[in-house]
């Protein structure tokens, strides 16, 4: 019995110890707080595949980002916010340049612990709208727009396509969302549209326990008959409205997906008459991208990623890359204003805060017509960047609008009043410490 | 040899009836309270502190809750994690009503409307019983999920639903928020679940234990010899409730620092029973056990299997994380229907006669 338990308590001690010890290289670490298991593995493993895939091309081809290899290290969240935050406690000590939630729940968290470990986080066009005001929240980013310019992109091109935003007047227009911080972060902002152009809003949330039965829903919407419907959907839940839709023969050309709800096997879901469902977009999908073929010659082709093959260039796995190109482009920034090669957590934040990827740059990084320049600054972590309209045909996604600016005169006022009520709500929020970074 | 009673002798009433009678059992708790107390916070770092000690203790704090209800009052209960959300959204209102008051204070004061609303849930135990209360005790857990997520006086109209954690202090020091100490967070929740471990010592030894105990093991003999089960039951239900909602605003405050009502779901309320049960019905010593089981093994296995040097993905780590504490809990369950704790209680009475085990 005492030998079991000397021997238990040793082999703890042994293990605990090791955990640490990891990673003291000279390398650049970036934790992707992932998910390939549970509800929401539907989305999360296009997104994880494309983002490790991207910078793993950058260590195979390059040899990292100014000579100094990238370490990325998965953690496992599942979508749920603790352990969420535990892979955040686990990684956060090795050095971590910056976080990607990938969840909102878990972005609410980490935002104000990031002021206080001093380690940026990186909400790629999801997490807290508000967070785009730089000087409220320094550490956390939301490039290149958030859900509050997402839902303003659609109501005005249902304004186009009405013929104005002002024929939006009695129109009833439907909102189906995951009951979560997610699904809720743009209903402040829909109501408001809706009293500004005197539409109407039904609500239809969806817990996320009950993401694959929908039907309750759906009857609603059947009941409701609004005249377009929007939807802020993550994981399980996307494929199976698509396919409610379609069995209640709701017009798809009226269907809105928030970008995050345009998975290629979302749309597949609903089979042939999934036709015409329209998601947002803020960057180009396929493979036939210089950057994306290095990734395949380096990474697939070498039987280093976990991606299948026909998945590769779809949508979910493209905004991966994007994601990544961001953190890539970041570190460059931060490298070239500091001088180091191998920077912290801090330098990462000013990289972020000073990151402009221009047309140039693009073209230079093999993704020219990927995407638009992105520019952050100091005041401004989002950038409010133009977006476009994607229509399912069938097999892929095709554009359906050119890139137009999403309601930023709208919106802009909105989340500075955001902004002052969250610091209001988590009084004593902490006044700005960090300076504005400037660029070199 | 080591662990017995002989030359023991005890001169006192007092001595014959504390609670840990053997001098053998004093020497092993001050240990464990020196371990608890002085190298834990010394040797373990932020995530150690911050991702296994605090939420193992909260979560034992819970199951400890959940362990008077079930297991020593005999009340299947499968809503623990809506008590623990009560306490939580109770502590989260008290705080935004009086932010200069003593979080600690505000967090204990929290149990009692968690007491409350468990006392009204446990109403219709007078009238059933076993799996049929369970069924009752899960129509709380929905209905009070509900009101999370539906009532949004709770979370002050936050826009994402979740309620975030403001900075608190407490006696000088700041206890929650992003900007608090682990060590802090740590040694609070430890005094607490401490000292609700060593109040429901010594309750269960009363009378008021007694009648619980009474009331499980065969209630209408209970009720014969003038035990009344009004307040038996609804005593445990407002105790059990109590020490859960304590837990659940541990929890909001001093480990995640925000939540959304998805935190305190079924599947909290199922993680916690399978605690008490895996550790012992019916025993304090148990409730430490199921949740060091259930909680730390599974952290250590994820994040210690990737520095074992085998490279594997992180949800392959999931995956086995999953089946490895799986097979455990079988095994375990097998091995001693009874829990872990009865396993530690064999193991002592053996030690007791060990190295003569037929002397």
């Amino acid at each position: 019995m005492m030998l079991k338990k000397l021997a238990l308590g040793a082999a703890f001690v042994a293990m605990t110890g090791m955990a640490a010890e990891a990673f003291a290289q000279e390398s650049l670490y970036i934790p992707l707080l992932t998910y390939r298991t549970g509800p929401f593995a539907g989305s999360g493993i296009p997104i994880a595949n494309g983002m490790s895939d991207y910078l793993t091309m950058l260590n195979e081809r390059d040899g990292g980002i100014g000579g100094v290899k990238l370490t990325i290290e998965e953690c496992e969240t599942g979508y749920d916010t603790q352990k969420g935050v535990e892979c955040y406690e686990g990684t956060k000590g090795n050095g971590a340049l910056v976080y990607n939630p990938y969840s909102t729940g878990i972005t609410l968290q980490l935002i104000p612990k990031a002021s206080v470990d001093k380690v940026p986080i990186l909400s790629m066009a999801y997490g807290l709208s508000a967070a785009a005001e730089g000087d409220t929240f320094p550490w956390v980013f939301n490039p290149p727009a958030t859900y509050w310019d997402g839902l303003s992109a659609i109501i005005k091109d249902i304004g186009e396509r009405e013929g104005g935003l002002d024929n939006l007047q009695g129109k009833k227009i439907g909102y189906i969302f995951l009951d979560a911080g997610y699904g809720r972060e743009p209903i402040p902002l829909l109501e408001q549209l809706a009293e500004n152009y005197g539409f109407e809003v039904t609500q239809y949330p969806v817990p996320g326990k009950e993401m694959q039965n929908q039907s309750s829903q759906w009857l609603n919407v059947r009941r409701d008959n609004p005249d377009y419907m929007i939807m802020w959907g993550w994981g399980a839940m996307n494929p199976t409205a698509v396919k409610e839709a379609t069995k209640i023969r709701y017009p798809m050309d009226k269907f809105y997906g928030v970008w995050w709800s345009g998975g290629d096997d979302d749309a597949r879901a609903g089979g042939a008459q999934a036709n015409g469902y329209r998601t947002l977009n803020f960057h180009g999908t396929g493979a036939d991208y210089p950057a994306l073929a290095d990734i395949k010659e380096h990474v697939v082709d070498a039987g280093k990623s976990q991606v299948e093959g026909d998945k590769f260039g779809e949508n979910l796995y493209n905004r991966g890359v994007y994601n990544s190109v961001l953190i890539a482009e970041a570190i460059r920034t931060a490298q070239e204003m500091t001088g180091k090669d191998v920077i912290n957590a801090e330098d990462m934040r000013a990289g972020l805060e000073n990151l402009d990827i221009t047309e140039e740059r693009i073209k230079e990084m093999g993704l020219e017509g990927f995407m638009r320049p992105v520019k952050v600054s100091c005041e401004d972590h989002s950038g409010h960047h133009e977006v476009y309209v994607q229509e399912w045909d069938g097999q892929t996604w095709v554009p359906a609008s050119d890139w137009f600016s999403p309601m930023t005169d709208v919106v802009s006022p909105l989340l500075e009043a955001a902004a002052e009520e969250y610091v209001k709500s988590n009084a004593p929020w902490p006044e700005r410490q960090v300076e504005c970074a400037s660029g070199s | 040899m080591l662990y017995r009673e002989a030359g023991q002798f005890k001169t006192s009433y007092a001595a014959d009836q504390a609670v840990f009678p053997l001098r053998e059992d004093r020497v092993g708790l001050v240990l464990t309270l020196l371990v608890a107390f002085i190298v834990v916070p010394v040797f373990a770092n932020d995530f150690f502190l911050a991702s296994i000690m605090i939420p193992f203790l909260i979560f034992a704090c819970a199951t400890i809750g959940l362990n008077i209800l079930t297991g020593y009052a005999g009340q299947l209960s499968l809503g623990t994690g809506a008590f623990m959300g009560v306490g939580a959204y109770a502590a989260y209102k008290l705080t935004t009503f009086f932010p200069e008051a003593n979080i600690i204070l505000l967090v204990v004061v929290s149990g009692v409307f968690s007491a409350g609303i468990g006392i009204v849930f446990g109403l219709p135990s007078l009238r059933i019983k076993g799996l049929y209360l369970a069924v009752t005790t899960l129509a709380a857990q929905f209905f009070l999920e509900w009101c999370f997520i539906r009532i949004p006086w709770l979370y002050n109209y936050n826009a994402s639903g979740a309620i975030e954690v403001p900075q608190r202090e407490a006696f000088g020091v700041i206890a929650c928020g992003p900007a608090a100490d682990p060590l802090t967070r740590y040694f609070i929740v430890l005094c607490v679940t401490l000292a609700i471990t060593f109040l429901m010592k010594n309750v269960i030894r009363g009378h008021i234990g007694r009648s619980w105990m009474m009331i499980r093991d065969m209630d209408i003999a209970a009720e014969l010899i003038g035990i009344r089960p009004l307040y038996a039951k609804l005593s445990a239900f407002a105790v059990s409730s109590y020490i859960c909602g304590v837990a659940g605003a541990m929890m909001v405050f001093f480990w995640l620092g925000a939540a959304e009502p998805s935190a305190f779901s079924i599947s909290l309320s199922f993680q916690i029973l399978f605690m008490a049960i895996l550790g012992g019905l019916g025993s304090l010593m148990g409730s430490y056990f199921g949740a060091a089981f259930l909680w730390i093994l599974p952290v250590l296995l994820r994040f210690t299997l990737p520095g074992l040097g085998i490279d594997i993905g992180a949800e392959t780590v999931q995956h086995l994380t999953f089946m490895i504490t799986g097979a455990l809990i079988i095994f375990f369950l097998i091995a001693e229907p009874h829990g872990l704790a009865r396993l530690w209680q064999i193991g002592k009475e053996k030690l007791r006669v060990w190295p003569f085990p037929y002397g």
